[in-house]
């Protein structure tokens, strides 16, 4: 009698296995066709959101960052609360297509390219934010270290410097992957376009790739090594995003948590805009069986990890003002619970912690409605971490005199309403204009893509270890 | 006008060049993974070198069945990224412990652990340029859009659904007839040959000496001049780029634009006094009509060192140290009058706060000058003063 016993059973990745052919023209039809009357009507109101924050911006230019809410105590508000949170989003397309990889985690290659697309918008977002923080944006360049006639250079020594070389690292490393993903697939897209000066555009884009076995071995390295330097780098970017806060002494900011903290609710939040958006583009570009409600679930998975060690790094930031006896600290933690921003502080902790244990239910994990309605939850959440880890600890200040409310002006959400707009514009235009999906990479993970074992019998120590269905028989 | 443009784009890129008859390569077809690999197999082990697989993703196992060697590129991101970290810290060494010192917090001028996240920041940064960069261009040879493959039924299948194989014309083995054999034998479901691109004869001199190459560069170079010296000279200078210069404050001999009467100070409410500033009920009026007040500061070591210091600032240059009326001033202004003759002597304190008030003769009023408690502490001080420039026999010790 043999009995077969499957033991690492993989799910398919792609549905209804599909032929390379139609994998091409699912992937690459928002591209060749006028857009939908859905996305003309999503793009009139991204890019209404961006109008309204470029006036505000604006006027800010004009009239300086008076127009802001921001003034003492509370000195920092919407705008470094923006940047954080949009820098946070950004590494989950990070985590997605770096740490993921290199965990060969092949259920990310349906949502890869979007989460790189989506981690490069974020950082253009969350890159405007200090720029134009330090109110006369046009003199930025000052943070970089040159030769100037100062005879000046920078202080190496502080937080904020090194912020301004791990986000445009950040940007810079993320880009070049990005495009170097894109390269097989603008030359794609450039065999088979039917329009002249598409051809024209996918051709210097595409470098004239054509797919050599040759060019694929460095390729693939070249794409390894890349994703083992990205995973350290996006998390020292928001390890050095919390050194702003946790090198000062402010009672609530000088805790050696931050950076775990700030780490896991970064890729908390970014896996939540990444599922909120990807819910939206797999109905509207009818992708469901490339973006399948399994990959969907894997990523609920990874909020409910995520959320729980957010919700862990709450907990212990009270312990630990308890367990310090430092009164002041006690303080910051009970007033940030109970004093005028309790509202702000349960909002926080019910979206990010609540909530996201609703996925311990396999059924509403794999229910797309239920998701969608927490992943909004979860970036509303987090966007209240960072207003109320920035805002209540700053409006007590160590005087009692100086106490006071922070309120934003219309300016300000008027710029928080523009950054949304120019993410979801950027996003869309993405989504028309460019393979949302890697057509390469999504190929390589269909089944029969790659040759079978016993037909090979080459090494391959330079390539991807497999890591198909393994079916062991046993004979008794 | 678009219509137009976009015509001119579909006739110079969707239009197929014409080919010439010479071979660049013999490809051929395949439809499935296995079948790729047993074809590289195949022609590699017929002892073929100038051929090449095209699949439209990375197939495993080719590398193997190609013969091909180990990619070294991964060296060049470990000396990159060596570089990188050597560079970031020899940079921030320099900066900041040689060139220009500057205290921050009472450290060190250069230490390295706050160096650590700039140097790890810069050591992925050049590390990744330098490994995309060395991709492109040194290993992959890229870009190479003149590459005869372009633009063939061959390149169409190989970047989307097949797997393709071709021997180039000028491999050493290669022999037309032999080469067809070959992928016949392997399987393959079409074969095709490549032809070389026909140039047009009168297209292929130098384009980097073209009349029209060479006028848009100048023109990007006239107008990149143009734009940098208006922002440089004209837009940042303009408002809000006004560098702080226009700011809303009031400098003297400037009228304050945010009160309606351009006054900066505001004047009292009428009928209110500034604490400190009680006007003086004896203003103006002569000696003869005042009521004299007690002097109402004690009389301590504090109160007269006070009074010594002040007398010694506003009085004793007309008066002298001693009072004496010996007037520094060397008859620039009219000496002041001795302070030990038998009038001042006998003067009741209110009186002589009177005079430091208002003034006398010469004497201009001190009010401005000396507050209210500074006058009362320099009386005590002239008492000192004519006590002991008049000292009677009593005053001596032992006496």
């Amino acid at each position: 009698m043999s009995l077969d016993a499957t033991f690492t059973r993989e799910i398919p990745l792609v549905e209804a296995k599909s032929s390379f052919k139609e994998i091409d023209e699912v992937i690459a039809k928002p591209t060749e066709q006028k857009p939908t009357i859905k996305w003309y009507l999503a793009i009139g109101a991204s890019s209404s959101l961006l109008l309204t924050g470029a006036v505000c911006l604006g006027l800010t230019f004009w009239f300086g960052i008076g127009l802001w809410g921001n003034n003492q105590p509370v000195g920092w508000a919407f705008d470094i609360i923006n940047f954080v949170f949009w820098i946070g989003i950004g590494h989950a397309g990070t985590l997605i297509s770096a740490i993921l990889f290199l965990f060969r985690q092949k259920w990310r290659t349906g949502i890869a390219r979007f989460a790189e697309a989506m981690t490069i918008f974020a950082v253009m977002t969350a890159g405007l934010f200090p720029a134009i923080h330090t109110g006369r944006p046009w003199l930025d360049g000052y943070l970089f270290p040159y030769p100037n006639q100062h005879h000046l250079w920078i202080n190496f020594t502080s937080p904020l410097v090194w912020d301004v070389f791990a986000v445009s690292t950040y940007f810079t490393v993320s880009f070049v992957f990005w495009y170097i993903g894109l390269i097989p697939d603008f030359a794609t897209l450039r065999d088979r376009t039917t329009s002249g000066i598409k051809k024209a555009i996918y051709t210097v884009l595409s470098l004239g790739w054509r797919g050599s076995n040759r060019h694929w071995q460095h390729y693939e390295r070249v794409y390894l090594i890349l994703a083992g330097l990205s995973t350290p780098l996006v998390l020292s970017v928001h390890t050095i995003v919390s050194f702003d806060f946790a090198v000062s002494v402010i009672p609530g900011w000088h805790t050696t948590i931050f950076p775990p903290y700030f780490v896991a609710g970064a890729i908390f939040s970014g896996f939540g805009m990444v599922s909120t958006v990807l819910i939206i583009v797999r109905k509207v570009f009818d992708m469901e069986h490339i973006i399948t409600v399994n990959t969907m679930e894997r990523m609920n998975k990874i909020l409910l990890a995520t959320g729980t060690m957010v919700g862990y790094a709450y907990a212990m930031e009270f312990f630990i003002a308890w367990y310090s006896g430092n009164p002041i600290e006690q303080f910051t933690f009970i007033n940030r619970a109970f004093g005028p921003y309790a509202w702000a502080y349960w909002i926080m902790i019910s979206c990010n912690v609540l909530f996201p244990q609703l996925f311990w239910f396999k059924k509403i994990r794999r229910n797309i409605a239920i998701t969608f309605v927490i992943v909004i939850l979860v970036n509303v959440g987090m966007w209240f971490e960072r207003f109320v880890i920035i805002v209540t600890s700053l409006h007590r200040d160590y005087l009692p005199s100086s106490w006071a409310m922070y309120y934003p002006t219309m300016y300000d959400i008027g710029i928080l309403a523009g950054s949304f707009g120019l993410f979801f514009t950027l996003i869309l235009l993405f989504a028309k204009t460019l393979p949302v999906v890697s057509m390469a990479e999504v190929k390589a993970v269909t089944e029969g893509a790659q040759p079978r074992h016993n037909h090979n019998h080459t090494e391959e120590k330079d390539k991807q270890p497999e890591f198909q269905t393994v079916v062991v028989k046993t004979k008794h | 006008m678009i219509g137009k443009i976009l015509k001119k784009f579909d006739d110079k890129f969707l239009t197929p060049e014409p080919r010439s008859d010479k071979t660049f390569a013999v490809s051929a077809l395949f439809d499935t993974p296995d079948q790729i690999i047993h074809a590289a197999e195949g022609v590699s082990g017929a002892g073929y070198k100038k051929f090449d697989v095209l699949t439209p993703y990375a197939v495993h196992g080719l590398d193997g069945a190609m013969k091909m060697r180990e990619t070294k590129i991964g060296w060049v991101g470990l000396f990159a990224g060596m570089s990188g970290t050597s560079l970031a810290f020899l940079m921030m060494w320099w900066m900041v412990g040689v060139n220009y010192k500057n205290v921050f917090g009472g450290k060190p001028f250069f230490n390295i652990p706050p160096s650590i996240p700039i140097a790890f920041e810069l050591t992925v940064l050049i590390a990744s340029l330098t490994l995309v960069g060395a991709l492109i261009a040194i290993f992959n040879k890229l870009p190479a859009n003149a590459n005869p493959l372009m633009d063939t039924e061959f390149m169409k299948h190989v970047t989307s659904d097949k797997f393709g194989v071709y021997i180039e014309a000028s491999d050493p083995k290669y022999k037309y007839e032999e080469v067809r054999a070959l992928f016949t034998s392997l399987g393959a479901s079409n074969i095709s040959d490549i032809n070389y691109v026909q140039f047009d004869e009168g297209k292929t001199k130098n384009p980097l000496t073209d009349m029209r190459f060479m006028g848009t560069v100048a023109g990007i170079g006239v107008m990149t001049i143009i734009a940098s010296y208006f922002v440089l000279n004209v837009l940042l200078f303009l408002p809000p780029f006004s560098w702080m210069h226009h700011q809303p404050k009031v400098l003297p001999q400037s009228t304050s634009e945010f009160f309606k009467d351009g006054r900066s100070m505001r004047n009292p409410v009428e009928g209110t006094v500034a604490r400190g500033f009680m006007p003086y009920e004896f203003k103006g009026m002569p000696d003869s009509l005042i009521t004299s007040a007690p002097n109402p500061l004690p009389v301590t070591k504090e109160t007269l060192e006070l009074g010594k210091r002040k007398f010694d600032t506003y009085c004793s240059p007309c008066h002298g140290y001693f009072g004496k009326g010996d007037s520094r001033l060397r008859g620039q202004f009219p000496p002041g009058l001795t302070l030990h003759s038998e009038k001042v002597r006998n003067w009741k304190d209110g009186n002589i706060y009177h005079v430091i008030t208002n003034g006398q003769n010469s004497m201009p009023s001190y009010e401005r000058q000396v507050s209210r408690d500074e006058r009362w502490a320099i009386i005590h001080y002239i008492r000192v003063l004519q006590r002991s420039q008049n000292a009677p026999d009593s005053d001596v010790e032992g006496k």
